[in-house]
């Protein structure tokens, strides 16, 4: 019989007020193999740690329960002490009697009585503990990011400069995401272009980082240290290599349509480069408008072109490449507005979103940084902010708040005061929430000197009269409605996931919320993880972010990428399915189950009867199983066991319950 | 087509050209219209004021009456009986709610009666070849502010089109070669229920709708409410000296464009009875369609 040690926690008295700590340990004492009981005020702690190790040591334990909180917290502390202490980490179980006792029980009986049933179930699991090794898997030491906004591009720097090869991946023609949109960044008032555009230089000429623009992922197999991707190469029709970026073609092209970058308020060609700091500085042509691709008329940008870089019969173009970590920071959409029908949007020309209003500010924008209205060109006087537009409203729009909109928009408020200075702006609000570093002091500037008036309070219509715009809502703080003719109202639009965000995320295997935000394997403790080794997160993808925090979560999931890739190779998950192939009959129903393809069939041939024959059995990829138990459920014949979670240990828990 | 019919008491009354030029259509476009036998008020002034489960019992039973006849949809002209009767079709559709109100009624409801708008059945059953034919006299050059008013749209549930912009009758209204004006008051409140008892307040309200349709260039307004038409078209007077302005603005019911516009005459469908003169605009003789450019 094995010798089993017990160790009861008060976790101060998050335990101990609700559990009577003492009477487990002494009940513990008496169940079958048990030598050794005792309850500690902290066992997490250092000497908690110490004695159990003098324990282990004094008593020859062969295993140990510890019961305290959930093992999501602690197992791995545990099973390092048991480690140290010359015992396999395996040895160890832990049971939960904080949050499935002490937290859940106000009866101090009711909750000590149970913890004492699930240290007598852990006990007669560790008494079929048998210990476990694990394996290792190599690790290909290159990162891929998929996304190369201000997060993308962080996080691939950050890789490259701690020396791994990256690949920056984007669909758009060129990198910079939502910030190269951007006409200056709170609360420095900092040119947007002017610090991003050095970040997209300094990524495209650094010798560790490739970029691949107009590109997507398709497909990605493999695991931690070792992802298969297949990326689809999107036909530009134009050969980077032999274009020089000349814009000769862009110039001549005779196809104009509206800008997608420009907020559909400038136009473009349908051969371009989608604004004038684009990396790499080569055109596209979007096939869809390009009279030669649709018609097959014109073709004026290959007779021009000097160098014979257009290439009409370009196709896309798959390729496959191993990478041993990936960072996502794919980042978000803005919220589609026009599901305020009440707000006019879509319907009236001069109700736009933060969004426009940054591309009519920007100096290289469709009105070269005069701020006009879209219908008539004209110089706005009044301008109507209105905050929380598809934010922190479950009736139409997200239940979320999308964080950046009460900045942003006390930034438009102070840029606009600048460019126009007789102007006036009004902004109704419902709360204003500046939680970051000199962000009070800027709304309050904008508020003191910047003359921005703020109206707390909801909009409930627009509508246009002559050219005005009638903005009617309420102002609670007087607690009576107010209308204001404006020449101009902007909507803050706040921030949607990507539209096909859950697309990616099952191409990934890893998981989004209902919004359709990546979820990160812990809120506070594990914020850049997924809960799939080696995939990372960076920037809005996982949630609204600003810039500074896009920058340093992308620089913190640079970190978790880049120490994976610092390893020679992997420790491979201990606890995984194994099969036995005696009773494994081949029928494939853990294949078909098993979330990350880690199961195969094969053939085996064994000796029966003096003769050999052949039949089929399943074999689990030890690199691969994350020991989730879907196929030792599934077996209909009990060959598929999880190690450390096996039918024999499972069972020895129930019979432990049932035996009190 | 055959539907069933629910006129209740505007159409006899206050809003007696809308029943008229209800039937009269429907006539002419071949639509059978069953009267549902017994009805009765469907409550909706005050039963909801009062007591939910007499507000639900009260169209509940003309539903159940209308179940007996075997019929399916009910066209109903009146948006306040309309939207009663869907908040009561609504309501009986839980289990325990339709067993509280068939004990109160005395009568079995199934749930198969659906409560449809008029508007909706013409906007969208009718199709438009059928609507096509019937115009012998299109509404050319005529502009046309169209009014919903709350009770179709509002709440979101009930509604038949979106509470803040809807375009079913603004689409009806260009089939009849009319001119559906762009403005912002369609679904405004013009101050209904506080006519009687705040009359001044309801006064204000009914005016800013008329205003903003005759600033929106509309030479007229069509509705499908007997409610928001006896305000429009009652207190235009008053309307006129509270905003100071001239506003003559002749007030339809869309039933009377449509019955216009397939030539029927005015007395048949009841427009030589309005308050604001209305005949002159239909009777005038229809302009010849603007020229191409």
């Amino acid at each position: 019989m094995k010798r089993i040690g017990v160790f009861v926690c008060h976790c101060g008295t998050n335990i101990a007020n609700t559990v009577d700590c003492a009477k487990v340990a002494e009940t513990a004492k008496d169940f079958p193999g048990v030598v050794f009981a005792c309850d500690y005020k902290y066992m997490c702690a250092e000497p908690g740690q110490v004695m159990i190790q003098e324990a282990i040591r004094e008593h020859n334990l062969d295993g140990y329960v510890v019961a305290a909180c959930s093992p999501r917290m602690h197992e791995p502390t545990f099973r390092k002490c048991a480690e140290r202490a010359g015992m396999n980490p395996y040895m160890v179980e832990q049971v939960n009697i904080r949050e499935q006792c002490s937290w859940v029980h106000a009866d101090k009986t009711k909750g000590t009585d149970k913890s004492i049933d699930i240290t007598r179930m852990g006990v007669a699991k560790v008494a079929q503990n048998e210990p476990l090794f694990s394996t290792t898997i190599p690790v290909t030491k290159r990162a891929l990011v998929i996304g190369a906004g201000i997060a993308g591009i962080q996080a691939a720097i950050d890789i490259a400069d701690a020396g791994y090869p990256v690949t920056l991946l984007d669909r758009e023609h060129s990198m910079g995401g939502k910030m190269a949109q951007v006409d200056k960044t709170f609360p420095t008032l900092d040119c947007s272009a002017c610090i991003l555009t050095p970040k997209m230089v300094e990524a495209a000429q650094h010798p560790n980082i490739e970029i691949v623009t107009y590109a997507e992922v398709q497909a990605v197999d493999g695991f931690v240290g070792n992802f298969d991707v297949t990326i689809r190469k999107k036909a530009r029709y134009v050969d980077v290599d032999k274009c020089t970026g000349c814009g000769l073609c862009s110039e001549k092209c005779p196809k104009k349509v509206a800008s997608e970058f420009e907020m559909n308020l400038g136009t473009r060609k349908a051969i371009y480069v989608p604004f004038p700091q684009a990396v790499p500085n080569k055109p596209v042509i979007d096939a869809k408008n390009c009279r030669f691709l649709v018609e097959g008329k014109c073709g004026v940008c290959k007779k021009v072109c000097p160098t014979g870089a257009v290439d009409f019969e370009q196709k896309d173009e798959l390729i496959v490449e191993r990478f041993g970590s990936i960072v996502v920071a794919t980042g978000f959409e803005q919220f589609d507005i026009s599901k305020y029908e009440e707000y006019g949007a879509g319907r009236i020309p001069d109700v736009i979103t933060g969004l426009h209003l940054e591309r009519l500010m920007n100096a290289s924008g469709p009105t070269m940084g005069k701020i006009k209205r879209p219908s008539d060109g004209k110089v706005p006087e009044k301008i109507v902010f209105i905050k929380c537009v598809g934010s922190r409203d479950e009736a139409k729009g997200r239940s979320y708040c999308s964080r950046a909109c009460c900045m942003y928009v006390a930034k438009h408020a102070t840029l606009i005061k600048e460019k126009i200075p007789t102007s006036k702006s009004y902004i109704f609000y419902m709360d204003v929430r500046t939680a970051g570093k000199n962000y009070e002091e800027f709304y309050t500037r904008a508020q003191n000197e910047y003359d921005a008036q703020y109206v707390r309070g909801r909009v409930s219509k627009i509508f246009q009269v002559g050219d005005k715009l009638i903005v009617r809502g309420e102002d609670s703080l007087l607690g009576r409605p107010v209308e204001i003719e404006a020449d101009l109202v902007v909507l803050a639009a706040g921030m949607d996931p990507q539209q096909d965000a859950k697309d990616l995320a099952r191409t990934l295997g890893i998981s989004y919320d209902q919004h359709g935000w990546f979820t990160e394997a812990h809120p506070k403790l594990r914020p850049v993880e997924t809960h799939t080794a080696g995939i990372f997160l960076a920037g809005a993808c996982q949630g609204p972010k600003d810039i500074p925090d896009s920058v340093a979560q992308a620089s913190a999931a640079a970190v978790k990428a880049a120490g994976l890739l610092s390893k020679k190779e992997l420790t491979a998950e201990a606890q995984t399915a194994r099969c036995d192939e005696a009773y494994c009959s081949g029928c494939g129903l853990c294949v078909s189950i098993c979330p990350y393809k880690a199961i195969e069939l094969k053939r085996i041939s064994e000796r029966v009867h003096g003769g050999t024959r052949e039949r089929q059995v399943s074999s689990v990829n030890q690199g691969l199983c994350q020991g989730c138990g879907a196929c030792s459920v599934a077996c209909p014949s009990s060959a598929m066991n999880l190690k450390g979670f096996s039918n024999d240990q499972i069972l020895a828990e129930v019979d432990a319950l049932c035996q009190r | 087509m055959r539907y069933g019919l629910y006129p209740g008491c505007s159409a006899s009354g206050t809003g007696i050209e809308y029943g008229l030029s209800t039937k009269a259509v429907a006539r002419r476009l071949g639509i059978e219209l069953v009267e549902i036998p017994d009805w009765n008020c469907c409550g909706a002034s005050s039963a909801h004021n009062r007591d939910h489960l007499l507000s639900i019992a009260l169209p509940a039973r003309n539903l159940a009456l209308a179940e007996q006849a075997g019929l399916t949809d009910i066209a109903i002209p009146c948006a306040a009986c309309y939207q009663r009767m869907k908040a009561s079709e609504r309501a009986v559709a839980d289990e325990a709610e339709r067993r509280e109100v068939a004990e109160v009624i005395e009568m079995e409801i199934k749930g198969t009666a659906k409560a449809r708008a008029l508007l909706e059945v013409f906007a969208n059953d009718l199709d438009p070849e059928t609507l096509q034919k019937a115009v012998v006299k299109p509404l050319n050059g005529l502009k046309v502010a169209c009014y919903y008013g709350c009770l179709l749209v509002k709440p979101a549930e009930l509604a038949i089109d979106s509470p803040e912009n809807p375009m079913m009758m603004d689409r009806l209204i260009s089939a009849l070669g009319a001119t559906p004006v762009d403005w912002a008051y369609k679904t405004e409140c013009c101050g209904g229920s506080l006519a009687i008892t705040r009359p001044y307040a309801a006064v204000g309200m009914t005016a800013q709708v008329l205003k903003y349709a005759k600033l929106a260039g509309a030479d007229c307004i069509a509705t499908p409410c007997p409610l928001c038409t006896s305000n429009l078209d009652m207190r235009q007077k008053e309307a006129e000296k509270v905003l100071g302005m001239e506003l003559g603005l002749p007030i339809y019911y869309f039933t009377e464009l449509m019955g216009a516009a397939f030539g029927l005459p005015a007395e048949e469908l009841g427009i030589n009875r309005h308050f604001t003169e209305a005949t002159a605009l239909i009777k005038k003789p229809a302009a010849p369609a603007p020229a191409e450019r």
